[in-house]
């Protein structure tokens, strides 16, 4: 059997997870800075557009990615400005803001609906792009899918390998004691939320410059910042497990394309809704892992007691039950 | 912190006139004409006799659901959900009404009250099942409401183009018209029904008992300001999360039924029409306060029915009315916290 099929299925699920991967990325940066940004959802959605008539206008779509980080970059300086200048919550302004910035989108981008604009294309690895299976799937792929792997590996390293990671991460576990320890808290925070920001504004210019190519209302890219939000709690907060959950949920949009014709019978929405139930059942099953009540329960077993780690993982501090204490 | 402390009037006129600079701004940068813009909206909401029976008939299904929100916020939950809600709603209607239409098992009347019930059950399950995720399953009401939007939506979208097709073609323009006999009485023979206004100022008017006047507002109320201590007073904040959202998901999953009874008259996509997430706008704009959401819901209700005649007149996106009502939503918050309220309350 060769393997032209598996290399494009594994191609499409990358394909597929590249904005997932960096909308997640940089929803991790701010949370472990301690900002919880609602506002991806739109962030997401007034990136992409900014970025395809960015790239229509210049005809570069580099320029359309810098101009969709930017924008994200300036979504997420509205929040910080909220949040860090004038105290506000930053739950029901990142939730204002999400829905904002969705209708602005569609405003502002009225005229670009339906046109035609460049696109990032394919980019070809000299003498990798060859190799059986990752040659097609990663090295003769839109860059989109190398970018976004990249940027897993250097989130990682900046979080967890540089000091400037480290201030970033204590910041978000304990703001007080941050603050004795010299470090600028707000400073820190309204960097973070930018850096996260502009992240999440690649992740637009992504959808529409390369995945889901152009602008229309609707884009085709709605929910993908929630389910980018909904990744970030599944992935405990680290990169690499954040990326294998936006790689799952990318694997269930292909596989609901695959079995489309597999099975013509199910209807086409049924697949473009699955990933939001599997979002909720993902988000019920993790909770309630890491519910005190469970891992009581669980160490009492014999043999899988010893698997239980004795602390609950995942939240910051900053974070932690931000949620569930309300707005 | 800047300013001292400003009356409310005044800081009202304050953000009203910012969120006009900011809205203007935004128009003038997406290349039209900003003052006829504004003028073409105004003119589309308010300008004739038409206008305003669109404007009161949109009334109606927000002033509904911003009914519903304030008994959830008055627990802190922010439930999103309301659009499945409301989809929900009009599918329960629609189904009982599909049950009974052939068969003439009820009078007509019977059975269009017997849909609204049927609504207000759907709508009630489905804010229930985000309720119960966040009770007993630790997952938030803004994720589980949001993934159970786009769920409600897809199964509308499943029966329009499957089960509840029209017969021959199924398409995207809606289930097949209900009879004549099985609508809300219309009012002046416009497609708009007295009875969605009358039902959602009676709603209106029950949440400002509920949260007001009993003894399970007052419970509501102990819960949101603290769950903890409520739960040492046996007050069980759970059930009570639980009644809020059930409550809430009825009055929404009846607007849902007002909307197929009383207006399009069929199961259309996105029937729900984006009025759930303007409401939770507006309960913002209003504070949460009851006393200021029935303005509120007018004035976004102008701005949503306005917004229709931008297309047509000058070819601009009709999502400016969300804009605009974004925009008043973030000024408020930023005046609250530059101007805190004078008065016993205090600041925000």
């Amino acid at each position: 059997m060769s393997l032209d099929y598996p290399a494009a299925l594994l191609g499409a699920v990358l394909f597929a997870a590249a904005p997932l991967i960096l909308a997640a990325l940089g929803e991790t940066i701010s949370e472990r800075g301690g900002v919880i940004n609602l506002s991806m959802d739109g962030t997401v959605l007034l990136a992409a557009m900014v970025a395809f008539a960015a790239a229509r206008a210049s005809g570069d779509p580099y320029a359309g990615l810098a101009a969709g980080a930017a924008a994200g970059a300036a979504v997420a300086g509205v929040l910080a400005f909220f949040g860090a200048a004038l105290g506000a919550s930053e739950l029901a302004v990142g939730f204002v803001l999400t829905l904002f910035c969705r209708e602005l989108a569609y405003f502002v981008g009225h005229g670009q609906a339906r046109q035609p604009g460049p696109d990032l294309g394919v980019f070809s690895v000299p003498g990798l792009s060859d190799l059986p299976l990752v040659g097609p799937a990663l090295f003769r792929q839109s860059p989109v899918v190398l970018l976004s792997l990249l940027a897993v590996a250097a989130v990682w390293f900046f979080l967890m390998r540089t000091r400037a990671g480290l201030v970033l991460r204590a910041v978000g576990e304990s703001p007080g004691a941050a603050a004795a320890r010299g470090i600028a808290v707000a400073r820190v925070r309204v960097l973070c939320c930018l850096a996260g920001g502009a992240l999440a504004g690649c992740a637009g210019a992504f959808y529409s410059l390369a995945v889901k190519p152009g602008w229309g209302h609707p884009q085709g890219c709605e929910g993908a910042g929630w389910i980018a939000l909904a990744i970030v709690i599944f992935g405990g907060w680290k990169p690499a497990r954040v990326a294998f959950g936006a790689l799952f949920f990318a694997a269930i949009q292909v596989a609901g394309i695959a079995l489309q014709d597999v099975l013509p019978g199910l209807s086409g929405t049924l697949f473009q809704i699955a990933p939001f139930p599997v979002m909720i059942a993902t988000l019920l099953v993790v909770n309630l892992r890491r519910s005190a009540a469970f891992r009581e329960a669980a160490r009492r077993l014999p043999l899988l007691g010893r698997l239980m780690p004795r602390t609950a993982g995942g939240a910051p501090g900053a974070v932690a039950g931000a949620l569930d204490r309300g707005f | 912190m800047i300013a001292g402390r400003a009356a409310p009037l005044v800081r009202a006129a304050l953000v009203l006139a910012l969120a006009l600079g900011v809205t203007l701004a935004i128009v003038f940068a997406a290349g039209a004409p900003p003052f006829d813009t504004l003028a073409v909206m105004a003119k589309g909401g308010l300008g004739s006799r038409t206008a305003l029976l669109r404007t009161l008939s949109a009334l109606a299904p927000l002033l509904l659901c911003g009914s519903a929100l304030c008994v959830t916020f008055a627990v802190n939950l922010w439930n999103i959900g309301v659009e499945g809600q409301i989809t929900m709603g009009a599918v329960f209607g629609l189904s009982l009404l599909r049950a009974v239409d052939p068969a003439g098992a009820l009078p007509p009347d019977a059975a269009v009250a017997g849909s609204l019930v049927a609504a207000m059950a759907g709508g009630a399950a489905w804010a229930l099942i985000a309720g119960v995720l966040r009770t007993h399953g630790r997952v938030h009401e803004i994720f589980s409401g949001l993934g159970l939007n786009f769920v409600a939506m897809g199964i509308s979208l499943w029966l329009i183009l499957g089960p509840w097709k029209r017969p021959g073609m199924a398409s995207m323009s809606g289930t097949e018209p209900l009879a004549n006999a099985l609508w809300l009485p219309a009012l002046f023979g416009r497609p708009m029904s007295l009875w969605g206004l009358i039902l959602a100022l009676a709603a209106y008017g029950f949440a400002v008992w509920l949260l007001g006047r009993t003894f399970f507002g007052l419970t509501l109320s102990a819960v949101r300001q603290n769950a903890m201590a409520a739960e040492r007073l046996g007050l069980r904040p759970k059930r009570r999360m639980l009644a809020a959202m059930g409550i809430c998901g009825a009055l929404a999953g009846l607007c849902g039924g007002v909307l197929v009874t009383g207006l399009y008259h069929r199961l259309i996509p996105s029937i729900s029409g984006n009025y759930g997430y303007t409401a939770i706008l507006a309960v913002l704009l209003a504070s949460g306060s009851l006393p200021f959401l029935p303005l509120a819901c007018l004035f976004f209700a102008v701005l949503t029915v306005g917004s229709i005649q931008l297309p047509l007149e000058l070819s601009l996106d009709s999502s400016l009315a969300g804009v605009i009502q974004g925009v008043l939503v973030l000024t408020l918050f930023a005046a609250r916290r530059l101007w805190p309220a004078a008065g016993p309350k205090g600041g925000a």
